[in-house]
């Protein structure tokens, strides 16, 4: 019995050696609204994920998905903290005031939210300035389009995705000044089979390049193949093998290098509160290389409109603008502040649709 | 202009009245039988995902469409055993069903997001497809399309004029007197289930091979329930179902449009066309409700005094 007992316990002493030097550098937690295989904002987020334990091999992740918001998203993050979480990624923009009031109660627990329009000495909000990338792809359709006609197939009438329709249009019209965009809301973050028939009545009406801002790119993208007509993805750069003609280009959003930023800075204690607004410069998110549909001037012509906007010599809100029922939202010689994006609830002159 | 927006409303309105069809004479079916399927959404969501992954596999349509129907009715087997051997609750086994097959779905489907299917072909019909503005709306669909008018049909020819037909009904009606006249309620509500599931399954394979062509989590997005309802719109009649889900598909297919066209409605105030001009119809036609029901539906057959 003695003999066992002393076995025993060299082996809890051998188990607790070895677990204490697999202990992790850190343990990042991550809430997602959805599932991390939708082809989609979701699972930009989870792969940014793999990024950054490939870049630091010493972080362990727990990752939860389908996480509603609300006192859920709370128990979750408490109970990662419960687990050695010391940085949370709160990936969706419900978990905003969840994330605050748990941040309150662990104040040495880092947070971070993309999107988040508040603070706290320890939550950090990130998001990255997509219109200017909606304007350079506005270009190559407006060059692409011969109908003149886009069609734009929407979630919801979202300032964030009305300020992506509204640069998209300005960047059409830049190069052809008849182009105009419709747009089609569809009611729902994700419902492939109203998203076909949304794409099918903008076809119906002409459009011969149409957009997409929903959770998944694929269903509107494939359509617009099938029909002959071009397509803008979003979210999910591998919705281009949908359509190997028609694909002009398209955003994801690539947050890997942050996460990894953030990761390290936990690490070293550099972490500090801050509110992170990326542009074109960053590589927050990817642009799509061009399709086949584009010509090789017209995607210089975006490269170089591109290089404007890096340098600051360009703006995609450069007034005068009107909105769709002629009212002047920004004067001459002014531009729409980007951190302004959440307060654009007008779409532009040239795009038919209703904001509200 | 206006012939090109008829075209598109009317062809909008069959691919969104379709899987609306085929899930409406589901749960039909099971309603005859006295069995109210609350997940007949997960029914769907089982069927969306295995006539999908079936795609993947096979490449052929009618291997996932049959893949399909199959799984929605092993799977609404699973509820038959529940409500009809176990004798529970209709209602709470049909909402733990919805989730079950949500979860489920969602589970399989995992792997398959972002694979590229063929799906089903469009086979327009000869001479018909060349009418103008009606043709091309109207024949040039796949052959789930063409599938789901005929199919009511049959129903109602069941129900109404076979001996099979006429025992379900007594079933639904008053299952101690199908017993008395030889009938095993038990059985024929397995079979109704069955079906039912199979119809469910085919409901689910038509949006993700046939309309979305794609596979995503919970695609149905409430179509399961609305079939619920418009089996009650339908007063429990198959060919009355044919009316209610297309009237519902043209309505989704109204509000598209008008958006496409421009019409300065808010988005808002037209996503609620369809369920706005159900509250009209019910108000309309309406009427007394009490003899369309099926008399037994809901109650759990509790074998013979």
């Amino acid at each position: 019995m003695r003999g066992r007992a002393v076995v025993l316990s060299i082996l809890a002493v051998l188990v607790s050696f070895v677990t204490a030097h697999a202990q992790p550098n850190l343990v990042v937690g991550i809430l997602h609204i959805g599932s991390i295989t939708d082809a989609g904002y979701n699972q930009a987020h989870a792969e940014a994920v793999e990024v950054m334990k490939k870049n630091l091999p010493g972080v362990e992740v727990i990752e939860v998905e389908n996480v509603p918001e609300g006192a859920d998203a709370e128990r979750v993050m408490e109970n990662m903290i419960k687990r050695g979480a010391r940085l949370i990624i709160a990936a969706s923009f419900g978990y905003l005031e969840p994330a605050l009031r748990v941040a309150q109660r662990y104040p040495e627990v880092k947070f971070v939210h993309p999107g988040g329009y508040k603070r706290a000495p320890n939550l950090t909000t990130y998001w990255s300035s997509t219109p200017e990338a909606f304007y350079l792809m506005g270009m190559a359709a407006g060059k692409v389009t011969k109908t003149n006609k886009i069609g734009y197939v929407v979630a919801l009438p979202i300032s964030f995705f009305l300020a992506n329709v509204n640069a998209f249009e300005l960047g059409a019209r830049s190069v052809n000044p008849k182009a105009e965009t419709r747009v089609v809301f569809t009611g729902m973050f994700l419902d492939p089979a109203k998203e076909a028939t949304a794409a099918a009545a903008l076809l119906d009406q002409g459009a011969d390049v149409l957009g997409v801002i929903v959770d998944s790119p694929i269903t509107v993208v494939q359509t617009a193949e099938k029909r002959g007509a071009y397509s803008v993805g979003y979210h999910y750069l591998g919705a281009q093998k949908f359509a190997p003609k028609g694909w002009i280009s398209g955003i994801a959003f690539t947050w890997g290098t942050l996460y990894t930023r953030f990761a390290r800075q936990v690490m070293d204690g550099t972490w500090k509160s801050e509110n992170i607004l990326g542009n074109l410069s960053d590589d927050f998110f990817t642009i799509a290389p061009f399709g086949p549909a584009v010509p090789a001037g017209v995607v210089g012509l975006v490269n170089a409109k591109k290089q404007e906007f890096i340098a600051g010599k360009a703006h995609p809100f450069q007034g005068p603008l009107r909105d769709n029922t002629g009212a002047e939202r920004v004067g001459a010689g002014q531009v729409f502040p980007m951190t302004d994006l959440g307060k654009m609830n007008w779409l532009v002159e040239g795009v038919i649709g209703q904001p509200k | 202009m206006i012939a090109a927006f008829a075209r598109s409303l009317l062809s909008g309105a069959v691919v969104s009245g379709t899987p609306l069809l085929y899930a409406t004479l589901a749960e039909l079916i099971g309603e005859r039988a006295g069995v109210v399927n609350l997940g007949l959404e997960g029914v769907m969501l089982v069927g969306a995902v295995a006539g999908f992954v079936a795609a993947v596999h096979t490449g052929n349509a009618a291997v996932a469409v049959a893949t399909a129907a199959l799984a929605g009715g092993v799977f609404n087997l699973l509820f038959a055993y529940l409500v009809v051997t176990r004798r529970a609750n209709q209602l709470a086994t049909g909402l733990a069903l919805m989730f079950c097959g949500v979860g489920l779905s969602a589970l399989i489907g995992a792997r398959y997001v972002g694979r590229q299917v063929s799906g089903l072909a469009e086979v327009p019909i000869p001479t018909l497809a060349e009418i103008p503005v009606i043709g091309p709306a109207l024949f040039v669909h796949d052959v789930l399309v063409y599938g789901a008018v005929p199919l009511a049909v049959a129903t109602w020819w069941v129900l109404y004029t076979t001996r099979w037909g006429l025992a379900l009904r007594a079933v639904g009606e008053n299952p101690v007197a199908a017993f008395a006249a030889g009938k095993d309620p038990r059985v024929l509500q397995y079979q109704a289930l069955f079906i039912a599931g199979m119809l469910g399954g085919i409901a689910g394979a038509h949006l993700s091979i046939g309309v979305a062509r794609t596979w995503a989590e919970w695609m149905t997005a409430g179509r399961g329930f609305i079939a619920v309802a418009l089996v009650i719109f339908a007063k429990w009649q198959p060919l009355r179902a044919i009316a209610g889900a297309f009237l519902f598909g043209g309505a989704i297919s109204l509000q598209l449009q008008l958006q496409a066209l421009g019409v300065p409605i808010s988005p808002f105030v037209l996503d609620m066309l369809p369920y706005m001009l159900s509250l009209v119809v019910l108000a309309v036609w309406g009427g007394s409700r009490r003899h369309a029901a099926p008399g037994s539906l809901g109650r759990v057959f509790q074998g013979s005094p």
